[in-house]
């Protein structure tokens, strides 16, 4: 395909082809974000996040597990840019680090939830009845669980690590989205263009999937995304009970964790992956207040 | 006059640019019925609340008279306005399910709407609330008063919302599209209905609607707009002699019951009509 | 009559909980004919267009289509042979499908080919413009989008047409330009339709048979010539046309 993306070509008011129309639709929700100065910063630092933690071998200055017991607790300085933790390793190779480690929990446990959630509210939502009271029973349950209690319970069970922990958190975070997709498909269930669907002699299974879960979508994202800073904290709080990512492995919530001890006295080692979580957290929360203005179907 | 309306104009900001959604619309309004006439889009709602300057946010209003009873709606502060919404001008709107408080018995809600006006005590509000059902020819006011809005029929419910609007004794009413969520049965009772307090209480009137027909066998004068203009006001009983092809058009291309034909005329729009 | 008709439609009585909407409705409609159903709201006349298309299953009594008997539950092959337009051209498009798609969708169901060649002809065939095509509904006009609604119920070809107010939400001008294209395709394809509306005149400009309703029960069945010529039995027939051309008389 040798198509121009140009600007008119993007916003052509009659697109010529499927596949203009899909593009033009992405570049109108682009230009919209675009217009939103807080949504742009969120995605800013969301990107410069993410391509940190993948080119953290490249940037580190030390190796994130080198111990250097002597050094240990230092100052931030030209050598250890943001200081040393209590065993002499540089805290900001081990932020880069960890990066993937946290950022890459945080994109495992949503690429498990999301379809779960969607799929569980969307069938129940649709079909209602005997199936909607099951669906919605077995949420609840799962919804009345202290969120970090079960988690602890499912990671004891297993053994303690990163992909327990991405399980555990998976495991209590898809409730909320089941019951925001089950809303969302009710509000559409009985509209005309549903019956519509229906009157083409379209299978159940047809319609949940095509016409009412791309619809539920955008509020899903939008939802995520302001929900990583949890997922996020979540993660570091299992770290922190050793339930987590193991020691040696740098996770944000787990060098916090450590470093509680030495909050006073060396403040720099808990701040420097503080400040990198409140940045994820918030940049999260700015990307998805913008999308949610964009990918609305209702704001327009 | 009540309402002396010159060159109003309301645009809205888009992507692009402006849209010009009322294009110079002059009009002067006394006591009498006035029906405002077009298709959607025609900028008719937007007229009757300019007035009221109940427009939405991104709408810019400009005029060289707007005023209401000697007022100039354009450079009034939101006091003054208040005391004309709601109080010297009643707004009555398309459906009732939306206008009335679904929580709060009927009764309750004019009584409320009285006393906001009138001050007086619980028993005294009450009392002319059904004294206000009963004008609006609600036949129990009594029983009425204490039921919900969902528990009321269409029609009873814009009865309910116009003894609302009747309880600060306005001078002027804004009905718009106040029959077109109803059946045709109780469309006829709700006008005449309101014909008959405008009248009696010597009010104005300004109907809007999309039914060229009806609002002429209501109202004294109507005003056909199109694309943001009015392009013809007409004496209510000269609707026969309409000149406009645009009005015409919209006479002729109703379905009739009386005079069937094969195929029914298709307004054909011309770029002129858009021209002062 | 000698064939059966397209539509019979007996004794169908449709419940909401306890509250039954339509008392007994019996009509048929030959095929190639269309029949009117008018009454106020709640007089059930949408329910029983409910029923018939087969978006409600509570009902009993007996519908047959083209001499077959149908239940509750239809197949696959009955939504081939009858399709609905809807009243609210705005609710009953998808909102975030471009109008190929929501053309395109009917043959994928009923596994059709030729998709490409079939939407372009439909959206001639309704006068749509090919440069739509690739719109979101949004961006039509109200009576564009209606004859969306159209295109959508006639591409897999049916031989029913189930209308439901299909011009109260439009404007006037508008309204006359879908029905005349209604009166057409009627013709082109010998359709069979069922329309219901509030409006005795557009009911009687389309159909030749007329259905009054009134809470639940067909009070009387007239032909369109007698209607007009002031020829109704019941005084609620009689009082809704007073009062349809009480405004016709300018």
């Amino acid at each position: 395909m040798s198509v121009a993306f140009t600007r008119d070509w993007l916003l052509a008011e009659t697109p010529a082809s499927r596949a203009q129309a899909a593009w033009g639709r992405r570049y109108r929700a682009w230009l919209g974000l675009r217009a939103n100065p807080l949504a742009m910063i969120g995605l800013a630092v969301v990107v410069a996040f993410v391509l940190l933690a993948l080119a953290a071998s490249l940037l580190a200055t030390h190796d994130p597990g080198a111990q250097d017991l002597a050094n240990r607790l230092a100052r931030p300085s030209a050598a250890h840019w943001l200081g040393t933790d209590e065993l002499g390793r540089d805290i900001y190779s081990r932020i880069l680090h960890g990066g993937r480690v946290t950022l890459g929990m945080v994109i495992a446990v949503v690429v498990l939830v999301a379809p779960l959630g969607l799929a569980v509210g969307c069938v129940a939502g649709y079909f209602g009845g005997l199936v909607d009271r099951v669906l919605m029973r077995v949420t609840d349950v799962f919804l009345a669980f202290p969120r970090l209690i079960l988690a602890l319970a499912f990671v004891a069970a297993l053994k303690p690590g990163v992909e327990s922990a991405i399980l555990a958190i998976a495991l209590t975070a898809w409730p909320p989205y089941a019951r925001l997709a089950r809303a969302e498909t009710m509000t559409v269930r009985n509209s005309d263009f549903i019956a519509a669907c229906r009157l083409t002699g379209a299978a159940p299974a047809r319609i949940v999937l095509r016409h009412v879960a791309p619809l539920c979508v955008p509020s899903l994202v939008v939802r995520i995304t302001l929900d990583m800073s949890s997922i996020i904290i979540t993660a570091a709080s299992l770290g922190f009970l050793g339930m987590g990512a193991q020691p040696p492995s740098p996770e944000w919530g787990a060098m916090i964790a450590t470093a509680k001890r030495f909050i006073f006295e060396q403040w720099w080692v808990p701040t420097g992956p503080g400040i990198a979580i409140m940045l994820a957290s918030l940049a999260f929360n700015f990307l998805g207040d913008g999308l949610r203005d964009v990918l609305d179907p209702k704001q327009r | 006059m009540l309402v002396d309306i010159a060159d109003l104009r309301v645009t809205f900001a888009t992507r692009t640019g402006t849209f010009e959604a009322v294009r110079g619309v002059s009009m002067r309004i006394g006591t009498e019925k006035l029906g405002i006439v077009g298709e959607s889009g025609s900028g008719k709602s937007l007229t009757a609340r300019s007035l009221m300057r109940l427009l939405p946010a991104n709408a810019r209003l400009s005029a060289e008279r707007l005023t209401f009873d000697g007022i100039d709606v354009l450079n009034a502060d939101e006091r003054t306005m208040r005391t004309i919404r709601g109080r010297r001008a009643g707004f009555i709107l398309q459906d009732p399910k939306y206008s009335l408080n679904p929580v709060m018995t009927i009764g309750r809600q004019v009584a409320e709407a009285w006393r906001t006006h009138k001050g007086g005590g619980r028993r005294e509000a009450e009392e002319a609330a059904a004294d206000l059902l009963d004008q609006v020819r609600i036949r129990d006011p009594r029983h009425v008063m204490g039921l919900y809005p969902h528990e009321v029929s269409g029609g009873m419910g814009q009865r309910v919302m116009i003894a609302m609007m009747l309880a600060p004794d306005p001078e002027l009413l804004i009905a718009d599209e106040p029959t077109s969520a109803l059946d045709a049965t109780v469309q006829a009772e709700i006008l005449r209905l309101m014909e008959d307090l405008v009248t009696r209480r010597g009010m104005g009137l300004i109907l809007i609607s999309h039914d060229l027909p009806l609002v002429s066998h209501f109202c004294d004068r109507v005003a056909v707009m199109y694309a943001g203009r009015v392009v013809e006001t007409l004496a209510a009983g000269e609707l026969a002699r309409a000149r406009h092809p645009y009005t015409r058009g919209l006479l002729d291309c109703l379905p009739s019951l009386t005079h069937p034909r094969e195929r029914l005329p298709v307004l054909a729009r011309d770029a002129a009509w858009l021209q002062p | 009559m000698t064939a059966s008709p397209m539509i019979d439609v007996d004794r169908l009585r449709v419940s909401f909980g306890d509250k039954e909407v339509v008392k007994g409705v019996s009509f048929r409609v030959p095929a190639g004919e269309c029949f009117g159903l008018v009454g106020e709201s709640g007089s059930g006349k949408s329910t029983v267009l409910r029923a018939l298309s087969g978006l409600n299953g509570a009902w009993s009594g007996r519908i047959a289509v083209a001499g077959a008997e149908v239940g509750p539950k239809r197949h696959r092959a009955f939504f081939r042979k009858v399709q609905m337009v809807f009243q609210d051209p705005y609710g009953s498009l998808h909102p975030r499908q471009t109008i190929d798609r929501i053309l395109s969708e009917p043959l994928l169901v009923h596994g059709l080919g030729d998709v490409e060649r079939r939407v372009a002809a439909t959206l001639a065939e309704v006068a749509l413009p090919a440069a739509v095509r690739f719109r979101f509904p949004h961006q039509l006009s109200g009576g564009q989008r209606q004859r969306v609604a159209i295109a959508r119920a006639l591409i897999a070809e049916p031989e029913v047409l189930l209308l439901d107010e299909p011009t109260s939400a439009l404007d006037v001008s508008v309204q006359a330009e879908i029905l005349n294209l209604l009166a057409d395709l009627r013709r082109q394809r010998r359709l069979t339709y069922v329309l219901v509306s509030h409006n005795l005149a557009v009911v009687a400009h389309l159909c030749a048979r007329i259905g009054v309703m009134l809470g639940g029960e067909m009070v009387e069945e007239l032909s369109a010539e007698d209607l007009r010529a002031g020829r109704a039995q019941h005084p609620h027939t009689r009082e809704l046309r007073t009062l349809s051309v009480g405004l016709e008389e300018v």
